[in-house]
């Protein structure tokens, strides 16, 4: 298994070949009078091992970016690279995981995360075996034979954060994956990737709403404007010391410090978009 | 309620028809019992009448025929409705062309294909297996069709990312959501397909359930004509239950609550 890098690496190495590059990368939907710009020239680059997390009011176009990045969605204008190679169809070798339920519910978790390297090419008994260990490794190892819907909203995210590991992504890309959890929850579910990224470190891309998630998370924080054509309009490193315990940390003084930092750059943001959602219906009620 | 309780009671709305039916056909509460009995005939009548077929042995050639279209038309239409099902699905230029014709076909009442599907094959079984898979045929197509255009879009862009090609998202993703819809509606295909056999039978035949039917009613034999409604009733029943068998094994994954309970 490809664990190499087991060791902790020491922050994020900028002479490292880029995992993701985004040039000026503009997303438009529609045509015409009712075309809407969700993203306008963003540009970003994320390190190979390298954690960052992009926040934003909601509606900022945070998943429209991770969607560019995936290869799920073309940008209209500007380029999107993926370790070196242009964006073209959907990107091999990055994994997604996504904010809504995305197993399949016919499948059990054990097929579920077998079939990502079934579809590879390997075959069905060592596939099983590997998904097998998987399951272990996320805490499932008595869950193997339910379906979905016999599992806890956060059993089936670990489902689907193995059947995303297991195929070795060398970019994480992660859409709210643990929005619709609770709370406890969420603290777990963010240990435990915490946990298993730290043992190859991937290039993460981390969409979340959540400020304190993603400051527990990170290396580094984007903050995006509000949308329309919204637009990344500052960055913040995370210099906390890892290995990182989500319950511990945001204890810390640096931890609120940056907290700050970063809010008096997203408060702007999130009281414009919710200013427009107000203007908005106000308008509507009219 | 307990299962207990229920069966109890289900039993009981059978014995209590059956105790109606029998006192108004052995005295005169409702008018006179020899014309009671022309029009409805006794349920120990029936009841004989049942063992008769049974014990003679007649009536299992007809229920093996009727069984065998109801497989055949159940078989035939269901492939059917599959495969044009996934294609319309997966070409809607193709699905958008034939769509009025196959709302014009859905629209035409099937008893009125009958006299023609007798002409084109004969009177013994095909005419009737062809008249069921008309039936069930429609039913399979429609769910397939909505069960491949249904897949959640989250599921289907997950399949995209764990890098299935065309073949593979059709064997794990949009496979099993077709097949999830058909088995959904297993009871109605299947209950359509009979439908069709002994409609069919009953418009023409030398043999099955809605034959044996039919001649008693020839006869005014209406003993016959009820014993028959019981024995088709009965393997109905007989029908659905291994429907639910299949369905509950097949459908293992699903939620109790999308279920059909």
């Amino acid at each position: 298994m490809p664990f190499t890098n087991a060791g902790g690496r020491p922050g994020p190495d900028t002479s490292k070949l880029e995992a993701v590059r985004l040039e000026d990368v503009s997303v438009v939907f529609g045509t015409g009078p009712d075309a809407y710009c969700a993203v306008e020239t963003a540009s970003l680059s994320v390190a190979d091992g390298e954690f960052v997390a992009i926040v934003g009011p909601t509606g900022c176009g945070k998943s429209t970016l991770l969607n560019v990045v995936a290869g799920l969605l073309a940008p209209a204008r500007g380029r999107a690279l993926a370790q070196g190679q242009p964006v073209a169809g959907i990107t091999r070798g990055a994994g997604y995981l996504f904010q809504q339920d995305a197993l399949m519910p016919w499948k059990t978790s054990l097929d579920n995360v077998s079939v990502a390297l079934e579809v590879a090419g390997v075959a069905r008994e060592p596939a099983q075996a590997r998904a097998r260990e998987w399951l272990a490794r996320v805490g499932l190892a008595n869950f193997t034979a339910r379906y979905p819907h016999q599992l806890s909203g956060g059993q089936r995210k670990r489902v689907a954060l193995a059947q995303v590991l297991i195929r070795d992504p060398a970019i994480l890309l992660m859409d709210e994956p643990f929005g619709p959890l609770d709370a406890q929850t969420r603290g777990m579910m963010g240990d435990l990737l915490l946990k298993l990224w730290s043992r190859d470190r991937k290039a993460v891309l981390f969409v979340t709403h959540d400020l304190d998630e993603a400051i527990a998370l990170s290396d580094r924080v984007v903050v995006m404007a509000a949308g329309p054509g919204s637009r990344i309009i500052a960055e913040h490193r995370i210099d906390l010391p890892r290995p990182r315990e989500i319950s511990e940390i945001r204890l810390e003084p640096r931890f609120h410090a940056l907290q700050r930092a970063i809010w008096s750059d997203l408060k702007a943001e999130v009281m414009k978009a919710y200013g427009e959602q107000f203007s908005g219906a106000g308008t509507e009620a009219q | 309620m307990t299962r207990a309780r229920l069966l109890a009671l289900q039993i009981g709305v059978a014995f209590a028809l059956i105790a109606a039916w029998h006192i108004c056909s052995n005295y005169p509460v409702i008018g006179e019992v020899k014309q009671i009995r022309f029009f409805f005939s006794t349920p120990e009548d029936v009841a004989l009448r049942i063992w008769k077929f049974f014990a003679t042995g007649m009536i299992w050639k007809h229920l093996w025929i009727t069984l065998s279209e109801t497989i055949l038309a159940f078989v035939i239409g269901a492939l059917g409705g599959i495969i044009i099902g996934f294609w319309f699905a997966r070409q809607p230029r193709v699905a958008a062309v034939f769509d009025p014709y196959v709302k014009m076909a859905n629209a035409l009442p099937r008893v009125v294909l009958a006299p023609i599907f007798m002409l084109w094959f004969g009177l013994g079984i095909w005419s009737k297996v062809a008249l069921g898979v008309t039936l069930v045929f429609f039913i399979v197509f429609f769910n397939v069709y909505q069960g491949v255009k249904e897949v959640s879009q989250t599921v289907l862009a997950n399949a995209r990312m764990l890098s299935m090609n065309e073949r593979q998202l059709l064997r794990h993703v949009y496979w099993p959501s077709a097949l999830s819809w058909m088995f959904s509606s297993l009871h109605t295909s299947v209950g359509f397909a009979l439908v069709g056999a002994v409609v069919g039978e009953y418009l023409g035949s030398a043999a099955g359930l809605g034959y044996v039917i039919h001649e008693a009613e020839g006869t005014f034999d209406v003993t016959g004509v009820f014993a028959g409604m019981v024995v088709l009733a009965l393997f109905v029943l007989a029908i659905d239950f291994l429907v639910t068998l299949a369905e509950n094994r097949l459908l293992a994954w699903r939620p109790p609550a999308a279920g059909q309970g």
